[in-house]
């Protein structure tokens, strides 16, 4: 069983897209970083809190047909690099599409699914994936 | 800083060995490659190892002072260090060891790479794979290494850098050469249709365009160049090694079509050199998935931008074409992927160019060669430049 | 002070499988199953889809209609549903975070078969008349589960919907409710049982009708209002059949259940089941509409709500979330394959 921890101390990153925003230069992270790589000591104590947009288009995808166990009920699915209205590029899976029409460019928006799970007696672990945006 | 020398080289057969132990086959390379430098081996005054996980994939961790319990150092307290850096493990191991014995600390150093994954099965080794990537954050959500890079491949495609057939190339090429190395683990030229045709891993990417599970070890010794002629007159200079960092997770770069520390890498590693990129003769690229040989080879200068591709699917990386010869070992595609191994494993290749004991896939009159080394999805990248004396 | 529905939203997934295709594995005549049952198709989750998902979904819809309400406002979120992923560990936390009301309120899973989303709506009714909550929110959702060849698995889908309760900018006020419970035994599922028992025929008269007439009887004999009233009706559907029977014994017109009725497109989604049908009637109402609705859950008991739309829902954003009509729209049929993938019946390794 993979730790409990681990998993909780991502939930507002997993379920809400919670990121972080720098408060010198205002440039936007995800996921959340407790410094700026790019304004560096001056962000120290400056970083906040910064929700991401959950509309954007995919910028690249592929699909999976090799997973890893925990994802085999769901195999083949499809992956996607999404940008963000707010210009944020992220990672996630792409479901409910037709993995033949994905193309890149195609507006998606982030829902909440189930990532995987513990067996099946194991904690339950919730996260964004994308969803066409009809 | 003193000048280092290669003087000596060791490589294992690559492939599913299912009757070795990582302790086996991490003494093997070590013997060889000792035996290589015409040591004794009393001479050895440091060890380094380049490993991924054997705490994964062998239970064991602590390999530091296994290697050097088998090897007969630890009756000397010889200090072993184990190097971790996801693919670029044996990469960054070889650059320890030739910054321990440059800054004198050291003098004589065998540094080795060596990974035992057979022992587990395929899904358990893609996870640990995939945890070279972003592990929260990309293999967390879903998406694999393989789809990580198909991911790129994708780009390049679709901003018509490379094409599909392109990027199939260059396992076209590892295979050609591997078919001339007897210690790759595949040693068959196939076309372009098998790697097109290949199984679907990860979309446009299928089962040819990825490299292999392989087990396997390879060590190089190193001393001080002006005391390497004491020892055998086979040994190469070690003019570069340059190491350079990118974010974790692939989707935190501006630009995923290029692997900015491969470049980064390279740029230092040339000026180190007193060379620029028209200036070598081979190289042995990270193709862990196709598409990576060709950003390995725009990122390194050794191509333009959508020009590496067309080099592959021309024959122009393969021995005898009088371009730069790339994958000459077979790569990590068909001389095989251990992974802690491969980057240890290429530096043993590009030493054989150098001296001339490369056998059938010789690169004539080779004098400069290059190795790269990737981590993850180019999250850390060595270049290495060693040169024929 | 007047409380009411403040905003809505629902979600069903967009899966689907026909009853002929269920037929086809068990020699059964699905077709005519699906006729007599008036169920065309039901909607089925995606292998990533549960409770938890499908209940947070239908309230960030609720939520992205009421933009000015402020989450941290929500004093309590209640989730119904007899498919709660967890047997303990609450779906309700999970969906309260995922809506960002934590951590000042209070969250509980609520399960009386179909109907606990109904009386998650009462509980919430409570809260914000005795003043104790500002808003509540009440979800109704299942991924219902149904024995492979019973006739269950012909109408068990999922999906679900959510209430914000409040008593500012109510866009449907609750003019009264009231319920009526027994213990009658029509249909159960044991701790640790992967699939629902029920008495057959029992479930009819004795059930779904006594409990669903009783209660629907009292609260018009309490309003002092006729079926004639009520612009749209609705009543439990798990399946297409009962509900315009019952419709039809209380002196309500087909016409009045025709929007709020479902179950023929998607089949019963059990706690989901009223909640979803009064989510499409608030899709189509205005002002002045009056709603009369009546849930049933087994076990056995039915809460009836007495509703008029306000002139406040001219202001509503119903347009920042889909309706019920573009929810249902475009979906994807899977055979019996995927379908026994989809619901997690295909023992993977681990």
């Amino acid at each position: 069983m993979s730790s409990v921890a681990r998993e909780w101390r991502e939930i507002p990153g997993r379920y809400n897209l919670e990121g972080s925003k720098c408060g010198c230069c205002g440039k936007v992270y995800f996921p959340k970083r407790d410094f700026c790589p790019k304004c560096r000591r001056d962000s120290i104590g400056k970083v906040e809190k910064h929700k991401i947009d959950r509309n954007g288009e995919i910028f690249s995808f592929s699909v999976v047909h090799e997973s890893p166990a925990c994802n085999d009920f769901l195999k083949p699915y499809a992956v996607v690099f999404v940008k963000t209205k707010d210009d944020v590029l992220i990672a996630g899976q792409l479901v409910d599409a037709d993995l033949d029409k994905i193309e890149i460019g195609m507006p998606v928006r982030a829902v909440l699914r189930k990532l995987d799970a513990d067996g099946a007696s194991g904690v339950i672990h919730y996260g964004f994936k994308f969803v066409p945006d009809v | 800083m003193r000048d280092v020398a290669i003087i000596g080289v060791g490589v294992t057969k690559f492939g599913e060995l299912w009757d070795k132990s990582f302790r086996s086959l991490g003494l093997e390379a070590g013997i060889k490659a000792i035996e290589d430098a015409k040591l004794s081996g009393e001479e050895i005054d440091g060890v380094f190892i380049g490993n991924l996980s054997a705490g994964r994939f062998i239970d064991q961790q602590h390999i530091d002072a296994l290697i050097a319990d088998y090897s007969g150092m630890a009756s000397h307290h010889i200090p072993a260090t184990r190097v971790e850096a996801g693919g670029a493990s044996g990469g960054v191991a070889f650059r320890q060891a030739v910054m321990a014995v440059a800054s004198g600390l050291h003098n004589t150093v065998l540094v080795g790479g060596a990974e035992k994954m057979t022992d587990l099965d395929d899904a358990s080794i893609n996870h640990i794979m995939d945890s070279t990537a972003d592990a929260e954050w990309e293999a967390g959500m879903g998406l694999t290494l393989a789809s990580l890079y198909a991911i790129i491949a994708r780009r390049l495609i679709h901003e018509g850098t490379a094409t599909r057939e392109e990027i199939a190339s260059v396992a076209v090429n590892s295979h050609f050469h591997g078919e001339l190395n007897p210690g790759a683990q595949f040693r068959k030229a196939v076309p372009i249709e098998t790697v097109l045709r290949s199984g679907p891993v990860a979309s446009p990417l299928g089962m040819f365009d990825c490299a292999p599970i392989t087990d396997g070890a390879a060590a190089v010794v190193l001393c001080p160049l002006d005391e390497a002629k004491k020892y055998t007159d086979k040994y190469v200079k070690v003019s570069a090694t340059a190491q350079a960092s990118d974010t974790l997770a692939l989707f935190q770069r501006p630009d995923i079509t290029t692997f900015g520390a491969t470049a980064a890498a390279a740029q230092k590693a040339y000026s180190l050199a007193g060379i620029t990129a028209k200036d070598i003769n081979v190289a042995e690229v990270h193709d862990d998935f196709s598409v990576a040989g060709i950003l390995a080879l725009q990122d390194l200068g050794l191509y333009k931008k959508g020009e590496a591709g067309k080099a592959f699917l021309n024959g122009d990386t393969r021995v005898g074409s009088g371009k730069v010869a790339v994958n000459t070992s077979g790569g990590l595609k068909a001389r095989g992927y251990p992974i802690g191994a491969a980057g240890v494993a290429q530096i043993v290749e590009i030493a054989e160019q150098l001296r001339g004991t490369a056998d059938k896939r010789q690169v004539k009159d080779a004098k400069y060669g290059l190795a790269q080394s990737v981590g993850g999805t180019g999250s850390a990248v060595t270049v290495s430049i060693l040169e024929a004396v | 002070m007047d409380v009411g529905i403040v905003s809505y939203g629902a979600y069903i997934p967009r899966f689907r499988i026909k009853p002929e295709e269920i037929g086809r594995i068990w020699g059964v005549d699905g077709k005519s199953m699906g006729k007599g049952l008036m169920i065309n198709q039901k909607s089925v989750p995606g292998c990533d889809e549960d409770v938890v998902t499908i209940a947070t979904e239908a309230a960030r819809n609720m939520m992205a209609r009421v933009p000015d309400v402020d989450p941290k406002d929500i004093g309590a979120v209640y989730v119904g549903s007899e498919s709660h992923p967890y047997a303990v560990k609450p779906t309700a936390s999970i969906v309260a975070e995922a809506i960002e009301a934590t951590p000042d309120m209070t969250a509980v899973d609520m399960e009386f078969a179909c109907k606990a989303g109904t009386a998650g709506m009462q509980a919430c009714m409570g809260l914000v008349g005795a003043g104790m909550a500002k808003y509540g929110v009440a979800i109704g959702a299942d991924t219902s589960q149904g024995a492979p060849g019973d006739a269950l698995e012909y109408s068990a889908s999922a999906g679900g919907a959510a209430y914000l309760i409040g008593s500012k900018n109510v866009i449907a006020k609750i003019n009264k409710t009231l319920s009526f419970t027994t213990d009658t035994p029509d249909f159960w599922r044991r701790e640790g049982q992967p699939y629902p028992l029920h008495g057959g025929r029992f479930t009819g008269e004795p059930a779904y009708f006594k409990h669903i007439t009783s209660a629907a009887k009292k609260l018009l004999a309490e309003v002092g209002s006729k079926p004639q009233d009520y612009k749209y009706a609705v009543f439990h559907q798990p399946n297409g059949k009962f509900p315009t029977r019952v419709a039809g014994m209380l002196g309500f017109t087909p016409e009045q259940i025709e929007t709020g009725l479902l179950t023929p497109n998607i089949g019963n989604t059990y706690s989901g089941s009223v909640p979803l049908g009064l989510a499409a009637v608030l899709d189509k109402a205005q002002a002045g509409d009056r709603i009369f609705v009546t849930s049933y859950g087994s076990g056995a008991g039915s809460d009836a709500f007495d509703i008029t739309v306000t002139d406040a829902i001219t202001g509503y954003k119903r347009e920042n979330a889909p309706t019920v009509d573009k929810i249902i729209a475009n979906p994807v049929y899977l055979d019996y394959g995927l379908y026994a993938k989809h619901k997690g019946k295909i023992i993977m390794s681990e």
